[in-house]
């Protein structure tokens, strides 16, 4: 199979471990991976939070490069994702209006996570599972922008999503029920106004700590880093470690947590020490 | 926003047209509150969401545009999602941002936007984002310089920021997009 890869610029930067497992997993599943060419930051959120020509022209560019290959295009950051939906609806709906003439692509946009969640995919991850997950009891975190809004994503099920829970169930995690799993962690202020993501994030870790989660699996870039990188430290203890939803799955299918991956994160990942063996785990990961 | 007194002749019309032609259909509010209960920024809010619906269906640009609730919203799509009458209200801050800066309009949060405007700087340059051009650049406007050294170091020292850019091959294009080149400019 092959698809369009719209990687974005936080899997350039931030989330450079994201894009490595990204294309592991797809590689494992056969799937050729086609990088859009020359494709250009969506401008999410800053873009059509301040200009809506900009906002809209910056992810259009994307598809009207990705529209000669006509593959799906897969992405795997939720604000891209939202992004490059707008702008694909906007244009089906005036595309003279945008000055990108006949524009009527078969391809669909399609979000990691519903992607991977899909019966046959994870099926197939499943056999290839070589260490489970051993019931680890995880927080399934969505964030905004891959649901929301559903006039814009198509999200099926956009407050209670369960794609990250059928995932890490194939993967032998125990995903707990939780109250935050579509809350906003700020991660568009996280810079400007650290306070308030520090408010947000508290909320959101707390709630998962209630649940009785020792990690939370995300498959958005900035709730990984801001969720990561924004916890105080002050009501909940010890810290929460948030992984992207591919780095877990490459870890149970290849039965390996390498060190390289674990000093990526800015949280401990040591929650994952019962399943991957202590030596490959230190228990505190060194600035 | 207690003994506000709103005249039918300080409507600005020119701004209801405006959120006409966006689909954003503002006299459909109610004023059930779902949008403003379901917000998760709402407790640092001037004013709140359904008061910033209520206040875009009067008319009353000028008070909306000086407010904190617009740089504050953090496009998260809650309210626009629950809204039984389905109204764009997360695009409705969208064009009030947009209306603040393209008047001039001095930002209740200062910050926010010069974090806006780094960021784009940034794609405007490069066709993407590069971070630690962007962080650096927002620090300087902002003045902000001593925040979060601490969690850029260990970024840094993580190899989560990449020390040069990346620019892509059609910059041109890029720079005419952020030129205007559509119809959308005229207010």
């Amino acid at each position: 199979m092959k698809l369009s890869y719209y990687p974005g610029c936080s899997l350039e930067g931030t989330a450079l471990d994201y894009d490595k497992s990204v294309r592991a997993i797809c590689r494992k599943l056969e799937i050729d991976l086609v990088e859009i060419p020359d494709w250009n930051c969506c401008g999410a959120s800053s873009a059509h939070m301040t200009d809506h020509e900009t906002g809209m022209r910056l992810p259009i560019r994307n598809l009207l490069l990705a529209n000669p290959a006509g593959h799906d295009i897969l992405v795997p950051c939720a604000a891209c994702f939202q992004r490059l939906k707008a702008a694909d609806k906007a244009l089906r709906e005036d595309p003279g209006f945008w000055d990108a003439g006949d524009y009527k692509p078969d391809f669909k946009i399609l979000h990691i996570s519903s992607f991977l969640a899909q019966p046959g995919i994870l099926a197939t991850m499943e056999a290839k599972v070589t260490s489970n997950l051993k019931g680890l009891p995880i927080a399934c975190y969505y964030g905004c922008l891959s649901l929301r809004n559903p006039r814009i994503t198509d999200a099926a099920n956009w407050e209670r999503p369960e794609t990250l829970e059928r995932i890490m169930t194939a993967m032998g995690a125990k995903p707990v029920a939780w109250s935050h799993k579509t809350e906003c962690c700020s991660g568009s202020l996280t810079m400007a106004r650290p306070d308030i993501a520090e408010k947000l994030v508290g909320d959101i870790v707390s709630a998962a700590v209630r649940a009785g989660a020792t990690a939370m699996v995300t498959d958005c870039p900035m709730c990984q880093a801001n969720v990561e990188s924004r916890q105080s430290g002050e009501t909940y203890a010890p810290a929460m470690p948030v992984f992207f939803v591919t780095e877990l799955l490459l870890a149970a299918i290849t039965g390996t947590y390498p060190s390289k991956q674990q000093k990526v994160h800015l949280v401990s990942p040591a929650a994952l020490s019962r399943i991957f063996s202590d030596a490959t785990l230190k228990k505190e990961v060194s600035v | 926003m207690d003994k506000t007194c709103i005249s039918p002749d300080d409507r600005n019309e020119k701004f209801l047209r405006k959120l006409k032609a966006r689909n954003i259909d503002v006299q459909a509010c109610y004023q059930c509150g779902r949008c403003s209960s379901g917000c998760p920024i709402g407790d640092f809010f001037d004013l709140n969401v359904m008061e910033v619906v209520r206040l875009a269906g009067y008319g009353q640009e000028d008070k909306l545009l000086h407010s904190h609730t617009i740089w504050l919203c953090a496009a998260c799509e809650t309210c626009a999602t629950r809204c039984p009458n389905e109204i764009e209200i997360a695009g409705l801050m969208d064009v009030l941002r947009e209306l603040a800066l393209r008047r001039g309009i001095a930002p209740a949060e200062p910050r926010i936007p010069l974090f806006h405007q780094s960021f784009l700087g940034s794609i405007r340059s490069w066709g993407r984002v590069w971070e630690i051009g962007m962080i650096a650049n927002y620090k300087v406007r902002s003045g902000d310089l001593a925040g979060d050294m601490k969690l850029g170091l260990s970024m840094f020292l993580k190899g989560k920021l990449k020390l040069a850019p990346h620019s892509i091959k059609g910059t041109s294009e890029i720079k005419e997009i952020f030129s205007g080149k559509g119809k959308e400019y005229d207010r």
